[in-house]
């Protein structure tokens, strides 16, 4: 189950690389200021927000970290 | 009516001989996408709801992880499939214009540039290849434990120390194997690129991410390509590598760049797209 869920990000962050990384850079009339932007800056706060959802959910279901003291 | 629409832009390709629009792709929006024409070239567009596709639209949809999958592989969808019918150039995903009419003018601007990139891409395709590597299989040999003289804080530093040096070896030693993979792989291509190594928890993969390169590979090269692939995996055990494609020449579309002119912050910082000697 895990797997298939991993083969599909592996899938979507690759895309991510070209689609929004990659391909002729033409500031758009409508877009100018984010075509400036690194777009993958903005997703990846998205993505990144959505991952760690998924490992707090992962983590309540499962074990504990270890902890040190001191 | 123009009013609350706008012309996203998919790909640019030639103009098609009998002037057909691609049959039965749909857009981000679910358009219907259709080709505007303009000195003997061809964008693929779409017209595309303002409300949910302008710069402010954009700015929160980016953030929003559903609507950009959807998106994103809506946009590659579309450059895919008209890919399929000849060569094309990808266009940034978000390049949008107020009408057609601007469309027409911009290809008409950039003839030149476009006509040169189909150019540098036909009768060839984009292969990404990433490689991984577990950092423990390059460690150096662990020493004697050092000797019980140091105070317990001595040595946890000194522990500390060595482990750092450790893996910065460890580092070093992949990725000089990833440069000999990566020499073997540009062999066959004539144009490679780097990305930079995906985040950990988005790639859902441990270790280190040593190689995340795109590859412009000649069509008749495919096979041989794909082959060196696998015999680079069983020749380098210690790595684990990922070929993906073919893509749209997504990597390949930027203007090669002039010697000693860097300009526009290099796609990434990272990106290299460079030509082979011939």
């Amino acid at each position: 189950m895990t797997r298939a869920i991993e083969r599909r990000e592996v899938a979507l962050v690759d895309l991510l690389d070209r689609v929004l990384a990659g391909g002729v850079v033409i500031a758009g009339e409508i877009t100018l200021t984010i075509a400036d932007i690194d777009l993958v800056r903005i997703s990846l706060r998205a993505l990144i927000a959505s991952v760690r959802v998924e490992n707090e959910e992962e983590e309540r279901g499962g074990r504990e970290g270890v902890r040190h003291d001191g | 009516m123009t009013d609350s629409l706008a012309t996203w832009l998919y790909a640019v390709t030639a103009a098609p001989e009998g002037g057909a629009p691609p049959q039965g792709l749909t857009g981000v929006a679910d358009e219907p996408v259709r080709l505007v024409e303009k000195a003997g070239l061809a964008a693929v567009v779409g017209s595309v709801p303002l409300e949910e596709f302008d710069e402010d639209a954009l700015r929160g949809h980016l953030e929003d992880l559903e609507w950009l999958e959807r998106t994103a592989r809506a946009h590659h969808r579309v450059i895919n499939g008209v890919a399929r019918q000849g060569q094309v150039i990808p266009l940034r995903f978000a390049t949008l214009y107020h009408d057609d009419d601007r469309v027409r003018a911009m290809l008409q601007e950039r003839r030149e540039d476009f006509a040169a990139t189909l150019r540098r891409v036909a009768g060839r395709t984009e292969w990404g290849v990433k490689a991984y590597v577990d950092p423990r299989s390059f460690l150096p040999d662990p020493d004697e434990p050092a000797g019980g003289e140091d105070s317990p804080g001595t040595a946890y530093l000194l522990r500390r120390r060595a482990q750092r040096q450790d893996q910065e070896t460890a580092h070093l030693r992949a990725t000089e194997r990833a440069e000999e993979i990566h020499a073997s792989l540009a062999a066959l291509a004539v144009a490679t690129a780097a990305h930079p190594p995906q985040d950990t928890a988005l790639a859902a993969y441990e270790g280190w991410m040593v190689l995340n390169n795109s590859y412009l590979v000649p069509d008749g090269l495919t096979e041989e390509f794909t082959a060196l692939v696998t015999a680079l995996g069983e020749r380098y055990l210690a790595f684990t590598l990922e070929v993906s494609g073919p893509w749209p020449p997504y990597s390949f579309t930027a203007p090669p760049k002039r010697e000693g002119q860097e300009g526009q912050e290099g796609q990434e910082g990272e990106a290299r797209p460079k030509e082979a000697p011939s």
